[in-house]
């Protein structure tokens, strides 16, 4: 039993898209969490309950408004074709932003939770040896949230790996471009191809079980009781 | 005093010899048709049916890990064989044969031909899925016909079943695709956008068929949906829908 080239090129695509939206998660997330967890503006609560969103939403809820809403009809899209750009569904680019969007969550609470966990005090300290905020922000926050950002980007590069309704409603199944592993492997059950939903599915379940293990040893991901 | 009482256990302990209750595994594309079937049948035979509407492929894998359905009304004629093959349907009939219609939810984008999809001018194109949606296969068997597989290959947009492909076209995102005619036409008319009725000689029949499953063998609310699929007052209200019919 071996993968076909295009079960290979489906994986190849998943890692790809993983890899790109862990990218441009953690360049989101780190300024959005740091300013929830700095700012007294009164809508913190609601960005914190939109961030959070994506985590009690079914994913064809959000993968369709965003097919309606990137769509030639819908505001975003008729936007993208004022400025002469493609319509974002059945593309890599509007995978990228359904993934982005859908693992939101993965990636902020853990930088916001270790930005918290750092309190006030080590700031103190760095503004009375001079620190200017970007210095603070660089060798102190930083360094001391490390294992946040760890659990952070693992978690969206994985969460990324097993998403499934989202790509599907806005993905249209083109082989190279938006036919992930998750939608290959629906392919072959619906189909009826056991044999290589099988192959596809054991290694997803062992990659996802490998990865939160490597987590729980460097994420710090649920610490032990000190006995 | 007890009298009224005993009325009402005679009556719920009769009830169920008369009315019986079967669950009904309906293909998606079929979904509507059935729901419009479903009171006429309830007040026809005085039997009960619960409908669960999905993917023909989905159902064949539940119902063979024993999911407790009475009948399966499939996108196609090969699931219900191969049920039957397999032990788990008893026997099978053709209740509907689904048509295929090249559709656009703008009314001006299609005239009744095939001269948009000829001349190429469009950016996507939704088909369903040809491996799972015999409607995907009809779709291709069209596009090869015309000459255009080669030609349209990299704007093709591919739904996993017909509900999804009808929503990709809908929606504006693709400008054109491949539905089920069932799925634009209500009461024999075009519900909105515009289309190319497709000369069914473009493809091979897109044949539907009910299985009675195992779990139904014993139920006569079972048996009774499929008399009904063949009476004249059925067949009516399914051509309605866009379906053929042939006996």
């Amino acid at each position: 039993m071996t993968l076909s080239a295009a079960d290979l090129s489906a994986i190849t695509l998943t890692l790809k898209l993983a890899a790109v939206t862990t990218l441009l998660l953690m360049l989101i997330a780190t300024p959005l969490a740091w300013w929830l967890t700095h700012t007294h503006a009164r809508l913190r609560a609601a960005v914190t309950a939109l961030v959070s969103l994506p985590l009690v939403l079914p994913p064809t809820v959000l993968g369709f408004y965003l097919l309606v809403l990137l769509g030639p009809q819908g505001q975003v899209g008729q936007w993208m074709l004022a400025l002469g750009l493609d319509t974002l569904p059945f593309s890599f680019g509007g995978l990228v932003v359904g993934s982005v969007l859908f693992s939101l969550p993965f990636a902020v609470q853990p930088i916001a939770n270790a930005f918290a966990a750092i309190g006030a005090r080590p700031f103190e300290v760095a503004a009375t040896l001079r620190a200017n905020a970007w210095d603070r922000f660089r060798s102190v926050a930083v360094p001391l949230a490390r294992p946040g950002f760890i659990t952070a980007a693992v978690l969206a590069f994985a969460h990324t790996v097993g998403e499934f309704g989202v790509v599907l409603m806005l993905g249209g199944n083109i082989p190279g471009e938006t036919r992930v592993l998750s939608v290959a492997i629906y392919d072959h059950v619906e189909a009826i191809d056991y044999p290589n939903a099988h192959l596809l599915s054991a290694g997803l379940v062992l990659f996802s079980f490998v990865v939160l293990l490597m987590l729980g040893r460097y994420g710090g991901h649920w610490q032990k009781v000190a006995t | 005093m007890f009298r009224p009482l005993y009325a009402a256990l005679a009556i719920a302990l009769a009830l169920p010899a008369h009315a019986d209750q079967a669950s009904i595994a309906v293909a998606a594309n079929f979904s509507a048709p059935m729901k419009a079937l479903q009171p006429l049948f309830e007040k026809a035979t005085g039997h009960v049916m619960v409908l669960s509407s999905g993917a023909t492929g989905k159902f064949y894998a539940q119902i063979k890990n024993g999911a407790p359905f009475d009948v399966l009304l499939a996108a196609d004629a090969e699931t219900p064989k191969r049920l039957q093959r397999e032990g788990a349907a008893l026997r099978t009939q053709t209740y509907a044969i689904g048509k295929l219609a090249l559709w656009s939810a703008d009314p001006r984008t299609l005239d009744g031909s095939d001269a948009v999809l000829k001349a190429n001018q469009f950016k996507h194109v939704a088909i369903a899925n040809p491996r799972l949606a015999p409607y995907g296969t009809a779709a291709m068997q069209v596009l090869a016909k015309l000459g255009l597989n080669e030609a349209v290959r990299d704007k093709q947009v591919m739904g996993e079943n017909i509900g999804q492909t009808h929503q990709y076209v809908a929606s504006g995102n693709a400008e054109i695709g491949f539905v089920a005619l069932s799925q634009i036409m209500l009461d024999g008319k075009l519900t909105s956008g515009s289309v190319w009725l497709i000369p069914s000689r473009y493809y091979t029949p897109i044949r539907q068929d009910a299985a009675l499953l195992k779990h139904g063998a014993g139920n006569p609310a079972a048996q009774a949906l499929l008399d009904f699929l063949r009476t004249p007052a059925a067949q009516k209200l399914i051509r309605g829908y866009g379906y053929g019919y042939d006996r």
